[in-house]
Order: structure tokens, then C-alpha cells, then sequence
């Protein structure tokens, strides 16, 4: 099953209540999936200064390790944020990478990510989604398929910069993709398939494609069923399969886009009784872009 | 809910969603005699909820005042049913008889093996309209999505707009009319002559879903019936 919310906003209005709003879709559609929750969420960028999300194993003391290095930190549970200089980066991510009990889950300007086990509304609360503000949120309900219920098989997936992606639905061939992007010097954490499609579409990205391109790619290079919802530092986009059994659908306002497994999720935005609602078709690819 | 006598033409009876459970909801519909004087019901704030209005068994009316999600108005048998609203996957599955009126667009798979009755769907419906659909009519006033009429076995499916991929694949013996364009036909579907008897059954069908698309524009579609029986030359396919 699964569940998926998302949320665009194409102007600034609603801004300050983007966490409120995702956190509300979420918890509706836990009936979806009711194992393990997560969401990312695209805020302020701090010039010259990278974000990376860490989940950081119980007993660490990742303050110990911000403070000596001067790095901005911030904890939510068991992630904490780091706000580090461009120019650190490089020696902050080895530094990183030597310590087992900390594991780098994204990167980005804008984009922090959370998730872990347990309900949605749970975890919305733990990592305090509701009090977040930000352009635009991608979040993701699990009843897990192809892999464990753990903290690493919940979505989203990010394996690029700024960029993340949940999926309803399971792929057939993500072990030989998996494979070949593996000889490409795409790193993989688990044996998920999400993460297997988040791949791909990093390293089209990588390649200097545009999103669009990037989904049109997975089009045809992916077998199985999927919805995807996707985003970058300043877009939003989804793609179904030509078979399209996974439920969708969109709400569109002059304020934003929004995305639900089902309607239910998004009954609750404002303007949502005006709002345009349509299902995205299959294979059709879905893109949305805000000026920053 | 107290039953109470009441003229015709009276106030609604009205059931709302911000206060009831749906459970409660369902229960006090399926609890309807066919004599029931409580004829005339309206369901407040839906929100989306599932299951709504399912296994009604009296000849009553209700309204349902919103958006529904999965399976509205499932298993109906003799209620006529109005959805203010757009509606979710399996809207009407397995209606038996009666009447399910959808003033939007409809979700995947509506009318699903349904039995009798008719589903009228005013704006779009999406894939899979008619799946395995045993006998109910169902008119589409918009499109229709992919794999529409899909292994349908009894029945009519009037699509006034276009109709999407593999229309009627496997289909046994459902009548399907289109008006607009098929973008494709599905295994075994073929167009069928317009034969008097089937104008008719058309025209019928469009007087009482209230559709004004003539019925002259439609081409009517069928089973080719090449894969009722097992055929010796398709054992290498298996």
C-alpha cells in the first residue's frame, strides 16, 4: 500500500504553515502505512553553507563533534542537522564517514530529511514537522513490501543533493539497476528498490538532465508498478506507470500543488473546495518549478 | 435515528460527517426497511471518507453532499444515490439495482463487477471503468481511462467522450459504446455492427442518464470471441 503527501507552494503565502499542512496529510493517511513515516522539507538556505542530515545512533554526542569543527547544529531526535561551510564540506563529510554511529542521510541547500518507525502523526511529532516552514515538503506513509520495517527502508531516499523521492508500489528490476549503478559510483545503503529509483534519477541528474528528462528516463528504464513524487531545490514533480494501479491525486490553487495517495489527505488545505483536482495520467510526466 | 412519519416533500434527513461515525452512518441506511418511510437522506462533510453509503438495500434517496473516496454507494440494491462531488476508486462496486448519480469525475475501477442498476458518471472516469462488470449500464459523460470494460461480462458501457488504451480487453459478452475517439482496442474487443436493437438499448440508456450526445455518433464495440475457448495453435504462449 503505501502512502504519499506532498505539497508545493508556488507562492509564499502559506509558507509558515507548510509543516502544519504536510503533517496533517500525513497523519490522515496512515491507514496507508502505518509502520514507519517520513518526510523532507525544503526550507531557508543559508549562502555559502550546505545542510547535511545525519541520524545519529543513541550515545553519540554529535554536539561534541559540531562544536570542535564550528559547525551550526541542530537536533531533532535521533537526526540532527548540520550547517556547514562550502569550503568544509569535503573534510566535514570524511570526518563523517569515519564514525560508525553516524550515518548521512541527505545533502542539500534547502532540503533537511527525517524519518523513522512508528506512526505517522508520531513522527511528524518527533522530528516537529508541524512547526516547520518552508516551500515545499515531500512525505511518505509505509507498509513495507520489499524490505524491513527499519529507519533505513522508510521514505524518502535521497542520494543527491537537494534531492528526494518516495514511491508507492514495488520495482521488478532494481537489483540489476542497482547493479549498474553501482558501477557508475552510485552508493546504495539498503536493498530497497525506492532507493534503487532515487538512484537513477540522481545519477540522471548528475549527467546535467533536467527533471523532466530524469522522469522520462525512469520511464523507460524501470519495470514495475510506482507513483513517484520528487523533489529538487526549487521543483516538484510525479510520475505513475503506464499501468497506473497506484492511487493519485493532484489539487492545484493559484497558491499551490498538492499531492495525496487519496483524496482524504488532501481534504483538510485551504481552498481545497476551489481547488482544481485532477489524477495525474499514467507515464505522463508532472513537473512543477518555483523561481527562487 | 428515531423514524419519523413525515409528508413528502419534507426536510431531508441529514447525517453529518463532522459528528457521526461512519460506522453509524452505514448502519443506520443498511437498517432501512423497504417500507420506509425515511426516504429522503443527505450526508454532510465527506471529506473523502471511504465506504460511504454501502449495502443500502431500501429504495431510499440520499446525497451525498462532497467528495467520497473508495467504494460510494458499493453493493447498492434499489437506492439512488447522488454524489455532490467527485468520487473514489470502485465507486458503486457490485451494485446489484438502483441508481448511482456522480456529478464529478470519477476514480478508478467504477462500476466493478456490478450486478444491475445505473451508474452515471458526469465528468471523467479513470481507468479500469466497468472492470468485470456483470450486468449494470453505465454511462460516462466525459472519457474514460485505460483498460475500460476490462474482462466485462454483461452490461453497457456508453462513453460519450474518448476512450483510453486496451478498451475491452478479454471481454465477454458487455456492450461498449463510445462516441469520441479509441486510442486503442484491447484483446479480443472489436467494433460490432450498430444493429437496430442495440440503437435502441443506446438510446434508452441516454434518455435516462440524461445525455445529450446523440446516439447516432456512437460505434458500438463487442467480443470477438476468439478467446472464449482454449486453441491449440496459443499452447506455446503458456
Amino acid at each position: 500500500m503505501c502512502g504519499i503527501a506532498g505539497l508545493f507552494l508556488k507562492t509564499r503565502t502559506l509558507e509558515p504553515e507548510l509543516g502544519r499542512l504536510t503533517a496533517g496529510m500525513l497523519a490522515t493517511l496512515s491507514d496507508r502505512g502505518p509502520d514507519s513515516a517520513g518526510f523532507a522539507i525544503y526550507g531557508a538556505a543559508s549562502p555559502g553553507h550546505t545542510k547535511l542530515t545525519l541520524r545519529v545512533a543513541p550515545g553519540f554526542t554529535i554536539e561534541a563533534f559540531a562544536e570542535q569543527r564550528g559547525l551550526g547544529c541542530t537536533l531533532h531526535a535521533d537526526h540532527a542537522v548540520l550547517s556547514v561551510p562550502d569550503d568544509a564540506l569535503d573534510d566535514t563529510r570524511a570526518a563523517l564517514a569515519a564514525i560508525p554511529e553516524i550515518a548521512v542521510i541527505a545533502s542539500g541547500a534547502r532540503m533537511e530529511l527525517f524519518k523513522g518507525v512508528g506512526l505517522p502523526a508520531d513522527v511528524s511529532q518527533r522530528f516537529g514537522l508541524a512547526q516547520r516552514a518552508g516551500s515545499h515538503a515531500i512525505g511518505h506513509t509505509r507498509m513495507a513490501t520489499e524490505s524491513a520495517v527499519t529507519t533505513q527502508g522508510a521514505h524518502p531516499f535521497s542520494t543527491g543533493p537537494d534531492q528526494c523521492l518516495v514511491h508507492n508500489g514495488s520495482l521488478s528490476n532494481h537489483n540489476e539497476i542497482r547493479r549498474k549503478l553501482m558501477r557508475e559510483n552510485i552508493r546504495f545503503e539498503t536493498q530497497n528498490d525506492t532507493e534503487v529509483a532515487a538512484g537513477f534519477l540522481s545519477h540522471q541528474l548528475q549527467k546535467g538532465v533536467k527533471l523532466d528528462a530524469a522522469l522520462n528516463a525512469a520511464l523507460n528504464t524501470l519495470d514495475g508498478f510506482y507513483t513517484f513524487v520528487v523533489g529538487t531545490e526549487s521543483g516538484f514533480g510525479v510520475l505513475r506507470d503506464p499501468v497506473a494501479c497506484k492511487p493519485a491525486i493532484m489539487a492545484e490553487t493559484d497558491d499551490y500543488v498538492a499531492f495525496g495517495s487519496e483524496y482524504r489527505a488532501l481534504s483538510a488545505l485551504p481552498g481545497i473546495a476551489h481547488a482544481h483536482l485532477f489524477e495525474p495520467e499514467p507515464a505522463q510526466i508532472y513537473f512543477w518549478e518555483r523561481a527562487a | 435515528m428515531k423514524p419519523a412519519l413525515k409528508p413528502q416533500a419534507a426536510e431531508p434527513l441529514v447525517i453529518d460527517l463532522a459528528g457521526t461515525a461512519l460506522r453509524n452512518l452505514n448502519a443506520t441506511l443498511q437498517a432501512l426497511a423497504a417500507t420506509t418511510n425515511e426516504t429522503d437522506w443527505s450526508i454532510l462533510n465527506p471529506r473523502g471518507a471511504h465506504a460511504l453509503a454501502v449495502g443500502i438495500t431500501a429504495p431510499v434517496t440520499v446525497n451525498i453532499h462532497g467528495p467520497a473516496g473508495y467504494y460510494a454507494a458499493g453493493m447498492n440494491d434499489g437506492a439512488t444515490i447522488t454524489i455532490h462531488g467527485n468520487a473514489g476508486t470502485g465507486v458503486a462496486e457490485n451494485m446489484m439495482s438502483g441508481r448511482v448519480h456522480v456529478l464529478g469525475d470519477a476514480s478508478q475501477a467504477a462500476g466493478a463487477t456490478a450486478h444491475g442498476g445505473l451508474l452515471i458518471i458526469e465528468g471523467n472516469a479513470a481507468a479500469r471503468c466497468g472492470i468485470s462488470m456483470k450486468g449494470v449500464d453505465i454511462v460516462v459523460k466525459g472519457s474514460a481511462g485505460h483498460m475500460s470494460g476490462f474482462m466485462a461480462q454483461s452490461g453497457n458501457l456508453v462513453i460519450a467522450g474518448d476512450a483510453g488504451e486496451a478498451l475491452g480487453d478479454s471481454l465477454y459478452e458487455a456492450s461498449i459504446f463510445v462516441a469520441g475517439k479509441v486510442a486503442s482496442l484491447g484483446a479480443d474487443c472489436e467494433e460490432k455492427p450498430m444493429t437496430p436493437e442495440a440503437l435502441h438499448t443506446l438510446q434508452t440508456l441516454l434518455q435516462n442518464a440524461g445525455c445529450a450526445a446523440p446516439a447516432a455518433s456512437f460505434k458500438r464495440y463487442g467480443s470477438a470471441r476468439t478467446l472464449y475457448h482454449f486453441h491449440v495453435d496459443n499452447a506455446d504462449a503458456y
